[in-house]
């Protein structure tokens, strides 16, 4: 293998689509620097005059090599890289890499901190929901729906900033409950979003559910059937418009999810309208379990587990005694050791299965970690949706699938 | 998360009863159950798991690859399924040598395993036979070495 560094760069963007066009069919070049893109992604279209004959997605262009950072970084450290794959919803990312820790370690999480985690979980759904709907509208040209929903995502976003200190690099969760215990008058804060978003969603409904131009953008565009999503291993909002009611909250539940009522809102026009009533309906979904999470979360008690060694005793035991300040000392500079073996973990993020896979040698960094990201499944789908179409529908096709592509490249 | 022993889980009965030689060993850790597969059946048994109707587990959730480096056989590739009718998991494990990395292509059971195969070529340099387009897909095309390897540093070849 030469050692010459392969930092070359690319001097001129090849073609890789090996297909020899046509002598009817133009290649157009879309990316990675184009508005709806929604970031990085490059898509080569094969067209016949408006017609997508080919479309094929690059990506990569985001690539920051996250896994094989998590590999020189003890288990706590990765926390702060998992806030960066999916930037709309940190929250989500944490919460993944942190249940498949402690499975592999063997944890118990109190319940306290198990419903706070659902309910910030829940709000992260219902801000990456908003901001998907804001970006998609306005990829189809409706402006003003942009504007409200970035309006409301703030006001979740302050609630963010409030428990943990940060609008959106949270690193809230960490492996054993909480990062710090929730300031007063949190709950109160979710309570008044939680009021004022349904008037919003049906402010949202009233722009664009009977939108002729919304429809005529979104209805029968994009279709992916049942049969093909599940081949495509196409999760999430996206599968569930397809009429497959898989969700990993009632599949395979974690974090005390069995504990909270709430549907899996399905669509079967397969198309990209009903991935727009899926999320929609998500979101009010999202609210009830939020509601009921405000009721089950117990004013007072542990935010965190206690394991001695593991999770980093609290500040006043650190100072007052001597054993707690030794686990302290040894937690923050060499770590933790953890049982060799692997797990797997997932859960549903606000774009589909989040699958985090952890392998430990028993050294206290992780020997191998891997996001299973939904974004970078589900956009393997593209071609699948937009072939046929025309060029403007591939924009429409894009927007649905509700990619971030830090999280499709890591 | 009770444990289990391994050989008593249903998909691996099934599996067992179905051709014993397509399961070389059998693991349980933390509830998760997971059986190595000598490569040349892996195809075999994909096509199994997806078809059988008492198992479906039609949705492939992930592949991803542990490096073992300097331990023989080097590489492990991990399939993650699922079931969604019947809400179950498994993790099939393949054993490839550094000599011979070399696997069969899932993609004619789970057409979805296209990028994951060419995640794991890109990142380890498994390749996948019988892929129908295995290029980088994350790293640049002309990149030298598999970043992902045990034996590439962290900082890069710089």
């Amino acid at each position: 293998m030469a050692r010459s560094g392969g930092v070359s760069a690319h001097p001129v963007m090849p073609v890789t689509m090996e297909s020899t066009a046509s002598p009817n069919t133009m290649v157009l070049n879309m990316g990675p620097q184009h508005p709806s893109t929604h970031g990085v992604l490059r898509v080569i279209l094969e067209l016949d005059g408006e017609i997508v004959v080919k479309a094929e997605p690059v990506i990569g262009y985001l690539h920051t090599g996250i896994e094989k950072s998590c590999e020189a970084k003890t288990y706590s450290q990765v926390i702060t890289l998992t806030d960066r794959i999916d930037y709309l919803a940190p929250l989500s990312n944490n919460l993944g890499y942190c249940l498949a820790v402690e499975k592999l370690i063997g944890i118990e999480v109190p319940k306290r901190a198990q419903y706070i985690r659902v309910l910030l979980t829940e709000l992260t759904r219902i801000a990456s929901h908003l901001v998907w709907l804001g970006t998609h509208a306005i990829d189809l040209g409706a402006m003003s729906v942009f504007l409200y929903t970035f309006r409301e995502r703030e006001e979740i976003m302050k609630i963010f900033e409030y428990v943990s200190g940060q609008r959106m690099m949270t690193s809230y969760f960490r492996i054993g409950g909480l990062a710090l215990e929730p300031p007063p008058g949190w709950i109160d804060r979710v309570r008044r979003v939680l009021d004022a978003l349904p008037g919003h969603i049906d402010e949202y409904e009233d722009l664009l559910t009977q939108n002729k131009i919304w429809i005529g953008r979104t209805r029968g565009i994009g279709i992916l059937k049942a049969a093909d999503a599940i081949a495509m291993g196409v999760s999430g909002p996206m599968l569930r418009a397809s009429g497959v009611a898989y969700d990993v909250r009632k599949a395979f539940p974690y974090s005390s999810y069995d504990e909270f009522d709430f549907n899996v809102p399905t669509q079967t026009a397969c198309d990209c309208y009903a991935r727009y009533l899926v999320r929609l309906a998500e979101i009010r979904e999202s609210m009830k379990i939020v509601r009921q999470a405000i009721t089950k979360t117990p004013a007072e008690g542990p935010f965190r587990a206690s394991v001695p060694g593991i999770i980093p005793p609290s500040r006043e035991e650190m100072k007052t005694s001597i054993e707690g300040l030794i686990y302290h000392f040894k937690i923050f500079t060499e770590g933790f050791a953890a049982p060799r073996g692997e797990v797997y973990q997932a859960i549903e993020s606000p774009r589909g299965e989040l699958g985090v896979f952890v392998a430990s040698d028993g050294s206290p960094k992780p020997y191998r970690v891997k996001f299973r990201a939904p974004s970078f499944v589900n956009l393997q789908s593209l071609p699948k949706l937009c072939i046929g179409r025309l060029i403007a529908d591939v924009v429409a096709c894009i927007g649905t699938t509700d990619i971030v592509l830090g999280e499709v490249d890591r | 998360m009770e444990s289990q022993e391994p050989d008593k889980n249903p998909v691996v009965q099934k599996l067992k009863e179905w051709d014993a030689a397509a399961v070389a060993e059998t693991a349980e850790f933390r509830g998760e159950i997971t059986a190595v597969v000598p490569r040349q059946h892996l195809l075999r048994v994909a096509e199994y798991l997806a078809t059988e109707p008492s198992l479906r587990f039609s949705f492939l959730s992930d592949i991803t690859t542990v490096d073992r480096f300097p331990i023989e056989p080097r590489f492990e590739v991990n399939y993650h399924l699922v079931s969604i009718e019947r809400h179950d998991r498994v993790r099939l494990k393949v054993k490839l040598s550094s000599q011979d990395p070399v696997v069969h292509s899932v993609t004619p059971v789970w057409p979805g395993a296209n990028w994951h195969e060419r995640e794991n070529f890109d990142l380890f340099g498994i390749q996948f036979e019988g892929h129908p387009d295995l290029r980088r897909i994350l790293m640049p095309d002309e990149w030298e070495g598999f970043p992902l390897r045990k034996d590439y540093p962290v900082e890069g070849y710089r």
